[in-house]
């Protein structure tokens, strides 16, 4: 691929991303910054890359260390956005079951909190 | 030579293919992240192109050295998966920066390893000439020498070769900014501005030499007379950039910083993907660069200040003056009377500041606010934009606790509505409710958008003490006649006053 070609790939996905990052709601934006941090973990491709073609030993120990970093940040950036974003999903399919068994409080809670 | 499973052509119209497949869910990914129902589905899908993406290099030619990527991936799974099982809500923008610092890091060696790779390349063509049977075995091994046209010239493209560099650069920074911020917020270091004297000296020539550095590496580019010792030093240079830029910033500018680190670290994949000719590199790198810079531009806005002035300004170090000395008088109040203030009033705004995370209140707080809902009062909370330690930081708390993210509100939502509420709780927030941001011309925050609380009937401020707040700024709020102080740690005052409210 010529220079041309990836340098209008690169122009595109700047308009794209704009354009689609802009509309994340602010209440969003830590779930959204940790979730753009998994996916620049991407450059784990990088590392698996160039470890390909390692033959000393620095080189292995830095390909290693390469793919170390990217695959937690990649495996961890996914999870713990996860985590973050079960938070903030529809409420009502898993605790409703466990709330009216256990406790009714918890249910005039809630429709209280609406009036 | 190389054990690959499916020696898959890295220029083949497939892996292509498949890299378009896997950019195309990034992309579908963060666009259902614009609504919090269906962001967690959106998660699942960027995941699935990150299977997809990471599938399809393991399957191209001239990857191997298996041991070391089986062993990689495991170690680094191990560790992301534990780490992100443990760490608490209150702790996630420290979490984020060491993933990206992270990533920055991984970029930063894999242009080392490239740079290595054009070394020994030199090395042999030193000793054998320009032989073609050597350069064809080098040929399939990997992306960049079949990009890089060395049987014309023996050199590394420019092409190439400023990718890279770009790359190590900015990547370096990243991972020594990103881990300063980490052990700031984790508290490993002090949170306040730390530096040397001349410290932006010190930077901007850090910064010179970097650019220099560059250049030389970047003329040098014939595969004979590349200079490794250099690069090195660069990346020591840029290293030394990244901790002199990040150590002199106070905790309260972290949002910015963090959001900037994450750019930059975006920015430095799409290089590395310029450099290693994979589209999936490019539009994931500019779509991160892309999130990081809406969020830095935002948070600066939030602040009225620039993203230079925070970077370069050292707002902690100036703003000593303001404030005089001079004891004022305050009123104070016990948890028992603010809970009858609060249980008498209609409406009730409660705002949260990074106190509430550092003293994990933020459950505490949730059953105040559905002990005042028993007794009708009605309970919003109002997030500033820069509350907390990270964009968004506080809703991602107060989700964590299950407050119906409908009672969340935008200041801009709430500003208008506060003149008619009658009690305002600040908890562990300082300078985003301070008035002085629109009266007070001579003071470091001033122009910034803030919290209109003074403008509520009575103002409740959760606070340790008196002291100011992390920008050092005195603020006139806690002076106020319908301002009360109730010192005390944030988690045990509101537990005090959800025991004195169901009392009453």
């Amino acid at each position: 691929m010529d220079l041309v070609t990836e340098i209008t790939i690169l122009v595109l996905a700047v308009f794209v991303g704009f354009e689609v990052i802009s509309k994340v709601p602010t209440t969003l934006h830590t779930p959204l910054m940790s979730q753009t941090n998994a996916i620049h973990g991407i450059v784990l491709l990088g590392g698996l890359i160039v470890v390909g073609y390692a033959d000393d030993f620095l080189g292995e120990l830095i390909g290693f260390i390469a793919i170390v970093f990217g695959t937690i940040n990649i495996v961890g950036g996914f999870m713990v956005t996860d985590r973050m974003l079960e938070m903030f999903g529809p409420k009502k399919k898993k605790p409703e079951p466990a709330a009216e068994a256990a406790s009714p409080d918890a249910a005039s809670d809630s429709t209280e909190a609406g009036s | 030579m190389s054990t690959a499973i499916a020696a898959l052509a890295p220029d083949s119209s497939l892996v292509a293919i498949l890299y378009i497949i896997s950019f195309s869910l990034f992309i579908f990914g963060i666009k259902l992240g614009t609504h919090p129902t269906s962001a967690r589905r959106g998660n699942g899908v960027a995941a699935i192109g990150m299977a997809i993406a990471v599938i399809t290099t393991l399957l191209l030619e001239g990857i191997g050295n298996w041991a070391i990527i089986i062993v990689g991936i495991l170690v680094g799974t191990i560790i992301g998966a534990v780490a992100s099982k443990r760490v608490k809500m209150t702790e996630m923008p420290q979490m984020v920066a060491l993933y990206n610092g992270l990533g920055g890091g991984a970029i930063a060696l894999i242009a080392w390893s490239e740079y290595r790779h054009w070394v020994h390349l030199g090395d042999i063509l030193g000793s054998d000439g320009l032989s073609v049977t050597v350069l064809e075995h080098y040929e399939g091994l990997s992306f960049v020498v079949s990009k890089a046209t060395f049987v014309a010239s023996a050199s590394v493209p420019l092409e190439v070769m400023i990718p890279t560099l770009l790359a190590m650069v900015i990547g370096s920074i990243s991972f020594w900014g990103s881990n300063v911020a980490f052990a700031k917020l984790q508290e490993l270091i002090p949170g306040q501005p730390m530096g040397l004297p001349g410290q932006k000296i010190i930077n901007g020539l850090l910064l010179a030499l970097l650019i220099a550095g560059g250049a030389i590496l970047a003329i040098n580019n014939d595969v004979s007379d590349l200079n490794q010792t250099l690069f090195i030093g660069m990346l020591v240079i840029a290293a030394l950039l990244g901790l002199g830029v990040v150590m002199p910033i106070g905790g309260a500018d972290m949002p910015v910083v963090i959001s900037l680190l994450n750019a930059f670290t975006g920015l430095s994949a799409a290089a590395a993907g310029i450099a290693l000719d994979n589209t999936a590199l490019i539009v994931a790198g500019t779509l991160v660069g892309s999130s990081g810079t809406i969020l830095t531009l935002e948070m600066a806005t939030a602040m009225n200040r620039s993203v230079a002035n925070i970077l370069f300004g050292g707002m902690g170090a100036t703003a000593g003056g303001s404030g005089g000395g001079e004891q004022r008088p305050y009123r104070s109040m016990n948890a028992q009377d603010a809970a009858i203030q609060l249980a008498y009033a209609d409406s009730v705004v409660i705002v949260p500041g990074y106190g509430l995370a550092v003293a994990q209140a933020q459950h505490t707080v949730k059953e105040m606010a559905d002990e005042l809902n028993k007794k009708g009062v009605t309970v919003n909370y109002a997030i500033h934009p820069v509350a907390g330690r990270m964009p968004g930081h506080m809703n991602v708390l107060l989700a964590e606790a299950d407050v119906p993210y409908d009672q969340l509100k935008e200041m801009d939502e709430i500003n208008p509505d506060l003149p008619q509420t009658d009690v305002c709780v600040v908890i562990g927030a300082n300078d985003v409710v301070n008035p002085a941001a629109k009266t007070d011309e001579s003071s470091p925050i001033y122009g910034m958008p803030i919290i209109e609380v003074e403008e509520a009937q009575q103002v409740l401020v959760l606070k340790r003490s008196m002291s100011t707040g992390f920008a050092g700024i005195d603020n006139d709020l806690f002076y106020k006649e319908g301002t009360a102080m109730v010192f005390g740690d944030a988690k045990g005052t509101v537990q005090d006053i959800v025991t004195e409210l169901g009392n009453l």
